[in-house]
């Protein structure tokens, strides 16, 4: 087998066992932690008979990792259980609001990553230089704020001095695409906002680092213009660095929706999720947060295989 | 030596949020949970900076609940970089075994995001102050676990340490003497880093009402509460966020020039 | 003849900003007014040690200034027209085409991303001079000639696919491609191993001849630039020292420090008579933890009491792995290690408090080798404490005393290494060494990294300390005119065997095996023609064979 194939899928085969792990983690580990389930159901007051009885119905009394391969075995088969709050079918309820999801972040993704790039390129361009200065200033205000904080600043900025937008992103099935994209403006402009300066910075070092290289000084000592040396000797070595830079800011995108669909009253995984922690449903709990942790890992997994795919050493062994 | 003016700002503001934070109770107008005025006032000369959903004043909560944010935050940084920075220096000298467990828990414990892991702990758990600093601690370790071991791997494999060996001293001379002074000055500038990011946790969950739990109030709390008021123009709820946002900006900018100014000395005098 | 002047440098001063820690940046000047001419077709050695400016000035006849370094004042004159002055586009046509630059660190110096062709022939397609088939055809002549393998698919490989001394000759290549008036060639066999870089030379030297172009050759070696340059500039401090012929250089030095660095390296040392070893190592085998072969193979050498045992070979011959298994850091598979009548445990855990103290070891990186936060008193005090149980005002006269023997006065003792120029760092370590009183000490390439000059003082000070001390050492090291000036007894080593062992006298006299013989007459010899003789030499007897 090729090198480059056998690492693809020994990353791939790793991650696999990796998010095998992190399931055993949320399912067991939280079994592990003081509480009880069925007394967080039903409160302080709960007389020992309905404790009891919820614990039966539950199937709590079982051992615990009986529960666990039952629960895996649904999971593999979609199903997810039901919620223990409203008896609704979990996997249902993930399918509806999944697409919300994936709609915000991708509209954020879509925005942030040109706009990143280009900053970071220039902030590299100029760097110590004016530009690198304004734009790397302005980066670390933003790196230090947590996602409500500026989503706040935003909202009061965007619908109060300026009144352009709409506090709330009210979305609805059979909403056209425009008037989804209308509703969810101002979260995607604070998604927007977190994750680029991460992005941006990330991108400006990646490119210094190459650009620091001794084959950068051969090309400048060629004589070659320096669109060349950026697009001939620059580009094909960043390019890994910066791809991996882009996915791995994805992967942390993934993250702020669930604290800006709450700001913004958005109906969508990441809201979803929270209701169900205020409301301790565990299953519910659960099967998100195993969402969750699936895409995290399918990104950072996409990330190594770029990584490794675009080294030259590993494409053409010796 | 001089120092930048982006850090003596840092500096300067980090300490006014330190001090009003411990003398809380002398500094503080009013008491934290008493309303004392109308419903979202805006700022006068009686309530410098207005008064919140309930008519209490703000810069009284904002002072009382800056000495919660940052004492949790110092408390579960602090349990961070303590357990961390343990367990990276016992990977990073003991190797072999020890290592490869403790790296590979390291490694699931950061296969998912840590905000995912806090929420699904605390769906279980109680939501008490022990129990957030014990969450976020222990989550956050993983940083700090990754750097001193990576710092430790380091310095273990300089020839002074060899040196060390072969001279015959012990394990404790090795770690106590030959590597930590050498390794303390990232983990120093590192430790900043670590405080922000658990300002910026606990005032997130609590934003989300999985942190601290009323009557007592921290700055995102305090967000939460008062969130409503934007959309009728009050802006109540920008002045803790402010607040969030200028002491994690000013501790960066201490972190920052420790950083930089740890890495110019590198292989320097310790002064 | 004015217009055969291609390279005409008068009044050059180069400067650049430091950044010291904690303090303002502040201006240094690099090198100050130097002057500097080339005809067409010749050859200019610029030497000097670390600090002397050379590699600075040999940029400046592309008008370049490495890392910020800026060319402030002076004419810099190629090809008749003022260049330092001239505004990047005017930069750029020349730079590649008129001149062009072949650096110490070629493996660094290719983008790992593209084909060695593409890269050899970049510059002829960028500057418009050939087409890309004809281009080809050049490089791939230029490979020929060079003696590279395979030269018509040597150029469809990628950097990391070819050898170091490979990728040098591929970079001669690619800076002679475009044809250019001059090249600079900035240490270009520095980093390669001693039998490589004859080769590396040799082909060097043929192609500059081949296609008459001119050169300035920058090295810190005499004996090797003597072999390719017509004339050589001497520097110092960015000044320049001395200029003349190669053979006046060499011969009829008339500055002193030319006078200091031509004898540099000449040390002799008369061999001590046989007697009977402190260390006895006998049929040493060691691998590596999860390697499947072994890095020393069966070694058996002596070192008697007192006297000095060059273990000598090129990188990946097993010496350094041979001080660890001795140390006890890398614990043999077979054999046994005898030090003063006693078997060594071969695990570092089993060795006595004794053990420890009586075999020291220094390092080849002085850097690296002591810890930057303990002071020179600390570094060299703690062996005191640690072994003899000295304290307080007793320890620091001990300490004052060996910073005596080792040359260095009384203030030092407060100072911090970051301190300390590079051979104070190595003297030192050698206190360091000498404070815990040992039998032994094993030297690892401990002059490789200074300056000849100062490199000639450590050698000295360390002959002077054994005759005092009546010390051993175990002396590693890849440099033959160190073993002259230091050895009694010499191994010679080669993947991981002794191919040849002895007094120093056998050992240096013929008849000789193939590999000693190639490693002895590859070292460079401070003679015009060596090269060529050599080359010849071997020549004929690979016919004769």
């Amino acid at each position: 087998m090729h090198p480059v194939l056998k690492l693809v899928v020994q990353r791939i085969a790793l991650g696999l066992l990796l998010l095998l792990a992190v399931s055993a983690v949320i399912f067991l580990g939280v079994e592990a932690l003081p509480g009880d389930t069925a007394q967080a159901i039903l409160g302080q007051s709960a007389t020992p008979l309905a404790l009891e009885n919820l614990r039966e119905k539950m199937g709590l009394n079982e051992p615990a990792l009986t529960r666990y391969f039952h629960w895996l075995g649904g999971v593999l088969t979609g199903d997810l259980g039901t919620s223990l709050t409203n008896g609704t079918d979990i996997a249902q309820a993930i399918g509806q609001r999944l697409g919300n999801t994936l709609f915000l972040a991708g509209c954020a993704a879509v925005i942030s990553v040109p706009l990143a790039l280009i900053l970071g390129i220039i902030a590299a361009r100029y760097a110590g230089r004016w530009p690198d200065k304004v734009i790397s200033g302005l980066t670390l205000a933003t790196i230090s704020l947590p996602e409500f904080v500026a989503a706040y600043f935003v909202i009061y900025l965007l619908t109060q001095v300026f009144p352009i937008f709409q506090p709330v992103a009210m979305v609805f099935p059979g909403m056209g695409f425009w008037s989804k994209l209308h509703a969810v403006a101002l979260p995607v402009i604070v998604l927007v906002l977190v994750v680029l300066a991460h992005m941006m910075r990330m991108t400006r070092a990646a490119i210094l680092n190459v650009m620091q290289s001794a084959y950068i000084e051969t090309a400048e000592l060629k004589g070659l213009r320096p669109i060349q040396i950026i697009w001939r000797h620059a580009f094909p070595n960043a390019i890994a660095p910066i791809v991996s830079v882009v996915v791995l800011n994805m992967a942390y995108l993934v993250v702020g929706v669930v604290v800006v669909e709450v700001v913004f009253g958005y109906n969508a995984l990441g809201q979803y999720l929270v209701d169900h922690v205020t409301k301790r449903d565990l299953p519910v709990v659960q099967a998100v947060g195993l969402v969750f942790a699936g895409v995290y890992i399918g990104l950072n997994i996409l990330a190594d295989v770029i990584a490794i795919v675009a080294n030259p050493r590993l494409r053409h062994p010796k | 030596m001089r120092i930048p003016v982006s850090a003596l700002f840092g500096l300067v503001l980090t300490g006014v949020f330190l001090f009003t934070a411990i003398f809380a109770q002398w500094i503080a107008p009013y008491p934290i949970d008493a309303a004392v005025g109308g419903v979202w006032e805006g700022p006068s000369a009686r309530f410098w900076l207005g008064t919140d959903t309930i008519g209490r004043d703000i810069l009284s909560r904002l002072i009382y609940g800056g000495q919660i944010t940052i004492f949790v935050a110092l408390a579960s940084s602090l349990l961070s970089f303590g357990l961390g920075s343990f367990f990276g220096f016992l990977a990073a000298t003991r190797g072999g075994w020890t290592d490869q467990i403790l790296s590979r828990v390291v490694d699931l414990m950061m296969a998912i995001p840590a905000l995912i892991v806090a929420l699904v702990m605390l769906s279980v758990l109680p939501l008490n102050l022990t129990v957030l600093i014990l969450v976020m601690g222990v989550l956050d370790s993983t940083r700090v676990f990754r750097l001193a071991r990576a710092v430790a791997m380091d310095i273990a494999v300089m020839d002074y340490v060899e040196a060390a060996k072969l001279r015959g001293e012990k394990q404790r001379w090795v770690i106590f003497r030959e590597i930590l002074p050498n390794a303390l000055s990232p983990l120093v500038a590192e430790f900043g880093v670590r405080f922000i990011f658990a300002v910026l946790f606990i005032s997130t969950l609590s934003f989300l009402g999985l942190g601290i739990q009323p009557p007592l109030a921290d700055w995102g709390g305090m967000v939460k509460e008062n969130k409503d008021g934007l959309i009728y123009g009050k802006g109540a709820a920008l002045m803790p966020a402010a607040a969030i946002a200028l002491l994690a900006i000013s501790v960066n900018l201490v972190a920052d020039w420790v950083l930089t100014r740890t890495s110019s000395l590198k292989g320097g005098r310790g002064g | 003849m004015a217009e055969d002047l291609l390279l005409d440098i008068r009044g050059l001063v180069i400067e650049a900003t430091s950044y010291p820690p904690g303090e303002p940046p502040k201006e240094v000047t690099l090198v100050h007014g130097v002057d500097l001419q080339l005809q067409r077709g010749r050859v200019l050695g610029l030497i000097g040690e670390s600090g002397a400016g050379k590699s600075t000035i040999g940029l400046s006849a592309m008008a370049y200034g490495r890392g910020g370094v800026r060319l402030t004042g002076g004419t810099i004159r190629l090809n008749g027209r003022e260049i330092r002055t001239a505004g990047p586009a005017e930069l750029r046509k020349l730079r590649g085409r008129e001149v062009t630059y072949v650096s110490q660190s070629a493996a660094a110096s290719f983008n790992p991303a593209k084909r060695l062709m593409d890269q050899v022939i970049e510059t002829t397609l960028a500057h418009g001079l050939m087409g890309r088939a004809e281009a080809e055809v050049r490089a791939v002549g230029l490979f020929r000639k060079l003696g590279l393998p395979e030269p018509e698919t040597f150029g469809q490989r990628f950097p990391h696919q070819v050898s170091g001394g490979q990728l040098q000759r591929a970079m001669t290549a690619m800076a002679l491609c475009p044809k250019p008036d001059l090249v600079i060639f900035d240490e270009p066999t520095t980093a390669l191993d001693v039998t490589t870089q004859i080769d590396v030379l040799a082909a060097i030297k043929e192609a500059i001849r081949d296609t008459h172009v001119a050169a300035l050759y920058i090295t810190h070696d005499l004996a090797v630039v003597a072999q390719v340059a017509d004339e050589i500039m001497v520097l110092r401090h960015g000044r320049k020292v001395e200029l003349g012929e190669t053979e006046q250089i060499i011969h009829a030095p008339r500055e002193a420090y030319t006078r200091a660095l031509v004898s540099v390296r000449s040390l002799e040392h008369v061999e001590k008579a046989p007697a009977p070893p402190v260390l006895k190592i006998e049929g040493v085998t060691a691998r590596y933890r999860g390697t499947g072969f072994d890095v020393l193979k069966n070694i058996s050498v002596d070192l008697p009491a007192g006297q000095t045992l060059a273990v000598v070979g090129e990188s990946g011959s097993g010496k350094s792995t041979l001080a660890r298994a001795i140390t006890g850091l890398l614990p043999p598979t077979k054999g046994r290690i005898t030090f003063a009548g006693r078997t060594l445990s071969a695990d570092l855990s089993g060795r006595t408090k004794d053990d420890l103290r009586e075999i020291q070891m220094i390092y080849q990186m002085a850097d690296t080798a002591m810890n930057p936060r303990q002071t020179v008193g600390t570094i060299i005090g703690r062996p005191l404490e640690l072994y003899f149980g000295l304290k307080g005002a007793a320890r620091d006269r001990r300490v004052q005393d060996l910073l005596d023997q080792i040359e260095m006065c009384k203030g030092f003792a407060q100072r911090f290494p970051a301190e300390l120029s590079g051979g104070q760092k190595q003297r030192v370590c050698i206190a360091r060494a000498l404070a815990a009183d040992p039998k032994l000490i094993i030297c690892d390439e401990v002059t490789s990294a200074l300056d000849p000059l100062v490199a000639d003082g450590i050698l000295k000070l360390l002959l002077n300390l054994q005759a005092e001390a009546h010390v051993a050492y175990l002396f590693i090291t890849h440099d033959l005119a160190t073993v002259r000036a230091i050895a009694d007894k010499i191994a010679v080593m080669y993947k991981g065997e002794v191919r040849r062992y002895g007094q120093k006298s056998d050992v240096l006299a013929p008849p000789f095996d193939d590999y000693t013989d190639l490693l002895l007459s590859s070292v460079p010899e401070m003679e015009v023609g060596w090269l060529e003789q050599v080359i010849a030499h071997r020549k004929m007897e690979s016919a004769g064979n």
